[in-house]
């Protein structure tokens, strides 16, 4: 690790002003992700200022729903009543990530800027642009069985790690920013991560400077139907091959109102739009599912070693609705029981 | 025998959840510095360059090291090696004595600071040029320059080439497949780390986390041109080892570095380095041909594996157990090794019989099922009481026994011939079983035990506990031979300065140490025995040495045991402070692989029948069962229950063993599954970099396992009859879930490991 300068900040104001008069300093949250790349020399930021200690810890009604504190840590708010009992699917998607120990460090504004664990962007000798612009993409033709299959660029194939995420993008969820210039911003979910394009250096919208303070959660009818279902290697610890954030309100057997979103097969959380227009409206059947996933993903591109993520991207779409439908994400145990 | 075989909790164990045991990164020192390796990035090359300018001028930096200026080693010379027992280097390639790379992440030189975190700054500002070659990364391509090894281990390694293709074209049924494995690697927990204290010049001592304390000593001696003796290895706690705590290069490093700064230096490796720099287990591809008549008969086996090495002979022996197990007139094993840029394969647990088994025991399982008959018959129908090869009758065999204690525990008989006929929900429920087998080897141990006047015992031996039990037990026979509790035992293990025994490898410290152990012990009490017969004041005075017994610390007659005669009490009479014994016990096949010059001064071996490679092969065997749940609409695979049935001699600590075990299962979950190394052929490095993307099992991906041993001890290793027992727990279960994957499927998988990908 290269030396570095480190404060810790008490109020929001001085931790944006030391952050933003220094290009290379950078806000340290729980220090899960950002520790780690630093240690490999992926990252070197010249100043960390700590932000745990600023105010926005806690999960508390907004006027519309939710608001969820970005310095919370991610198992606070995967246990919180609020969270669980208005918001089931963001629940089983916190803990369906990292181990209970990494969530009990980990913040929620860290998870949303993490960074990907394509390991040519974590190991130095290799080509990267999102490391090192203009140095090429290891991955594109190389071991790839892990990475993205929705919206990747020639510069970048990389995924998009979060599983919490996955469940804002389908919540519509809303990021409150708090700018140098000491204005609030908000950014729709949606758009806070990008697709790689030409500049997979840039992860997200953010600015430098710029300190996530909350993140809210409008009020939705999703509770009883929602579920988010994760494939991976192990059973627990490891990071999505495809994930799905399904939430569904019904009328009856018919979809009212449809929200997918999925992980592990893009550079964001990748909304299912098309899916999600196909079952509007539909009946809540397995044959619609399959039907709006196989449309969903004839958009996807495949790279050499990750064929298998269409298929299993299709199948996890279909399970995770037909689970939702059933109200297995529902409950005391949401995202406690075995999903796969 | 009272306090053998007791499944008694480990002695050590305390200490370890403490955190009260140390590991060799934790033994700091006065004045210690830090030592971070620098790696190479091309696979094949030379360095051009070392520009250490920058690094040199971080705060901290005491000294950059490379080929430029680092101490001359002693170069290689494989009979000087042998002769001083250094011949067991990791890699064949003694640290920074050229500009040569052999593979990325090769040590190239090494940065000394006064903190770990300014010497891995410094590290980073190393700048080097090479010029590189291009490398050879790539098994396949690399295969038509492949050599056929003539030696493995000092066993032949092309057995009967060329002889199978007749009888097996002669055949009625046939099964002829390739099954590939991958590189896996042995991430203990304990990462690799020394501590290199130098005294003067001529005396060194390294805090080592390693397999083997004699065997380092030797090593590092021998490079280092050190008077043998003159290296003291300690290392009383080491958090695993798998095959991978051999000598590897860092310990000379840091040593060399230590000598530069003449300061004790702590190297500690990280994780990214474990995967390059500490051996793996090579990939193999396999191919297995059966031949059967029609009633199921084997009338030959075919195994041949290609494989590749680096920097020495090693290579995976995958053909092993097609040797030993079961009845087939012909038999033909071979070996094509390439050479490849890539960090040294080495030994990693059940070496050949991991991926060994996988194959055979798969083909086994294929001409089964095209036989229509039930795998357990299939196997009892060519079960096998001699070693094929050799001829000789195996000293102890219950094989037969496993499958059926295992059968009937499991259930099978519950399991259907085709495949797909049983759901839970979305899941397809398949069972499936493979056979188990692992050598029964034991090498030369000399330990010493010594009683003080309070009766308390020390037993002590250059031997190590890598997490197996070797202190619980140990303490165990002591207690038996002395006939005093466990708790009045200290056990001093893991320093090189105790007498000798072999490596904690090959399965063999339990069969190897306990007899010599014994030994001591029964020369101790003959040196009781004779102080008190000629004691005066003794109720044993002027009695036969045979009409003694012994007891709860005590001498007495046998049949009279009112005459007795603690032995505290015959200590204080003779004005004894202590009393010491030390054996070394030698089977007769050999020092095997403990470092000989160490043993017993004066060397007493007594005469010992046992262990003769001549009479008997020695081997043990078991019998795995898997059922597995497959979501098929994911290609994911679940263990949901496994049982594991050994038969291993003699038991000597239920608990312990049964952990041996139950951990060897998990290890062979975790090649089933999910473990491999993947290699980017274009520059030849690691992509799976560390554990969070080289996936183990966790807690979740392990079903309860059964474990059952036939614990009948074998007559012909040693007079205690216990083969060792940490290797054969992963053999065959790759091969068990696979063809549960088949019973559940109806898909044959023959690649490792199986991820949701291939099944998808």
């Amino acid at each position: 690790m290269r030396s570095f300068k480190f404060s810790t900040a008490n109020d929001t104001g001085s931790a944006i002003t030391t952050v933003s008069a220094n290009p290379t300093a950078r806000f340290l949250g729980g220090g899960t992700n950002l520790l780690d790349l630093m240690k490999e020399d992926v990252m070197h930021p010249s100043e960390l200022v700590n932000v745990t200690r600023l105010k926005y810890t806690d999960i508390d009604k907004s006027s519309n729903g939710i608001s969820i504190g970005a310095m919370a840590t991610n198992a606070f708010t995967a246990n919180h009543e609020r969270v669980r009992k208005g918001y089931p699917l963001l629940s089983m998607a916190i803990l369906a990530g990292a181990s209970a120990q990494i969530r009990n460090m980990a913040t929620n504004g860290g998870n949303l800027i993490q960074r990907t664990r394509c390991p040519y962007f974590y190991d130095v000798n290799m080509p990267c642009n999102k490391r090192e612009k203009g140095s090429g993409c290891g991955a594109l033709k190389g071991i790839n069985r892990n990475h993205a299959i929705l919206g990747w660029s020639e510069k970048c194939v990389a995924v998009y790690p979060s599983d919490m995420a996955v469940a804002l993008a389908a919540l519509d969820a809303v990021v409150h920013v708090e700018t140098p210039g000491k204005e609030q911003r908000t950014i729709p979910f949606v758009d806070f991560h990008r697709l790689p394009e030409n500049n997979p250096e840039v992860d997200n919208n953010l600015k430098h400077g710029e300190l996530i303070t909350t993140i809210e959660l409008p009020e939705n009818n999703f509770a009883e139907h929602s579920y988010y279902l994760k494939i991976r290697e192990r059973s627990s610890y490891a990071f999505a091959l495809v994930s799905v954030a399904a939430a569904l309100s019904l009328d009856g057997n018919k979809i009212k109102d449809v929200r997918i979103a999925l992980g592990g097969v893009a550079h964001k959380p990748w909304r299912a739009n098309v899916a999600e227009k196909w079952l509007s409206g539909k009946e809540a059947t397995e044959a619609n599912f399959k039907a709006a996933a196989d449309a969903e993903l004839k958009s996807a591109k495949p790279l050499e070693h990750n064929k298998y993520k269409v298929k299993m991207a299709v199948e996890a779409i279909v399970r995770a609705l037909s689970n939702a439908t059933s109200g297995a994400g529902y409950g005391i145990n949401a995202g406690l029981e075995d999903n796969v | 025998m009272s306090e053998i075989g007791k499944p008694i909790s480990r002695i050590d164990g305390r200490l370890k959840v403490t955190g009260k045991a140390t590991y060799a990164a934790e033994f700091n020192q006065q004045g210690m510095a830090y030592a971070f390796p620098v790696r190479a990035t091309i696979a094949k090359g030379q360095i051009a360059s070392i520009d250490d300018a920058a690094a040199k001028k971080e705060p901290g930096v005491l000294a950059v090291i490379s080929h430029k200026n680092a101490l001359k080693l002693k170069p290689l010379d494989q009979e000087a090696q042998m002769k001083a027992g250094a011949a067991f280097l990791g890699e064949t390639l003694p640290p920074l004595q050229d500009n040569k790379v052999h593979y990325l992440g090769q040590f190239i030189a090494v940065v000394v600071a006064e903190s770990y975190e300014q010497a891995r700054n410094a590290a980073y500002r190393l700048k080097v040029r090479y010029n590189a070659e291009k490398g050879a990364n790539d098994l396949k391509s690399e295969l038509p320059k492949a050599k056929k090894p003539k030696m493995f281990m000092g066993e032949e390694a092309q057995v009967n080439e060329g002889k199978a293709a007749g009888p097996l074209a002669a055949s009625a049924h046939r099964v002829n497949q390739t099954y590939t494995t991958p590189v896996e690697h042995h991430h203990p927990m304990e990462p690799h780390a020394t501590v290199a204290v130098w005294d003067g010049t001529e005396k060194l001592t390294l805090y080592d986390a390693t397999q083997g304390v004699g065997m380092t000593s030797a090593i590092a001696a021998y490079f280092l041109g050190l008077q043998p003796g003159n290296v003291q290895v300690i290392a009383p706690y080491v958090g695993g080892g798998f095959g991978s705590k051999g000598l590897w290069l860092h310990t000379l490093l840091v040593a060399m570095a230590a000598k530069v700064v003449k300061r004790p230096v702590k190297l500690a490796l990280t994780r990214q380095m474990m995967q390059t720099n500490v051996g793996h287990r090579a990939a193999t591809i396999q191919k297995v041909a059966l031949g059967t008549d029609a009633a199921g008969k084997l009338s030959a086996l075919r195994h041949h594996t290609d494989s590749y090495t680096n920097l020495t002979e090693f290579f995976e022996p995958s053909g092993k157990q097609s040797l030993v197990l079961y009845k087939a007139p012909l038999r033909e094993v071979t070996y094509n090794v390439a050479k490849l840029n890539r960090g040294t394969p080495t030994f990693m647990r059940a070496p050949g019989e991991a991926p060994g088994t996988f194959a055979l025991e798969s083909a086994l399982d294929e001409i089964a099922y095209e036989l229509k008959m039930d795998p357990i018959a299939f196997r009892i129908a060519n079960h096998t009481t001699n070693d094929p090869m050799k001829g000789h009758e195996f000293s102890s065999e219950y094989l037969v026994d496993c499958y059926k204690i295992g059968a009937e525990n499991f259930g099978w008989s519950a399991r259907s011939m085709e495949p797909r006929q049983k759901r839970v929900g979305k899941y397809l429920v398949g069972y499936g079983m493979a056979t188990a087998t692992y050598p029964g080897g034991r090498s030369a141990a000399s330990v010493k035990v010594t009683m003080t006047a309070n009766g308390e015992v020390t037993v002590g031996t250059a031997s190590i506990d890598i997490g197996t039990g070797t202190y619980t037990v140990l303490a165990q026979t002591v207690a038996d031979a002395l006939g005093i509790p466990v708790d009045r035992i200290e056990v001093k293990i893991g320093d090189s300065s105790l007498p000798a025994a072999p490596l904690a490898g090959g399965s063999q410290t339990t069969a190897s140490i306990h007899p010599a152990a014994m030994e001591s012990c029964v020369m101790l009490r003959k040196e009781l025995t004779t102080l008190a017969i000629a004691d005066s004041s003794s109720k044993l005075h002027g009695r036969k040495p045979e009409e003694i017994g012994f007891a709860n610390g005590k001498l007495f007659i046998t049949g009279d045991e009112k005459k007795a005669d603690a032995y505290v009490d015959i200590l204080r009479r003779a004005k004894r402070t202590e009393l010491e014994a030390c054996a070394t016990t030698q089977p007769v096949s050999g020092a095997g692989m403990t470092v000989p010059s160490a043993l017993c001064t004066p060397r007493e071996t007594p005469a010992e029948q046992n262990s003769d490679i001549k009479q008997h092969s020695f081997h043990s065997f078991g019998a795995q069962f898997a059922e597995v749940w497959v979501d098929e609409d994911f290609g994911t695979v679940r263990v949901k229950r496994f049982t594991s049935v050994h038969d291993v001699g003699r038991i000597m600590n239920e608990k312990t063993a049964r952990s041996q075990i139950i951990g060897g299962v998990i290890f062979g979950i975790g090649a089933a599954l999910m473990e491999a190394t993947e290699y980017d052929q274009r520059w030849g490095n690691p992509v799976t970099r560390t554990l969070a993307d080289y996936h183990v099992p966790v807690n979740l991906d392990v079903p309860p396992i059964d474990v059952h041993f036939i614990g009948k001890p074998d007559p012909h290793i040693s007079p205690i009859g216990a083969r060792g027992i940490g290797e054969i727990g992963i053999t065959g279960v790759s091969a068990a879930i696979a063809n549960a994957v088949f019973n559940a499927t109806g898909k044959r998988l023959r690649d490792l490991p199986l991820t949701p990908d291939k099944l998808i």
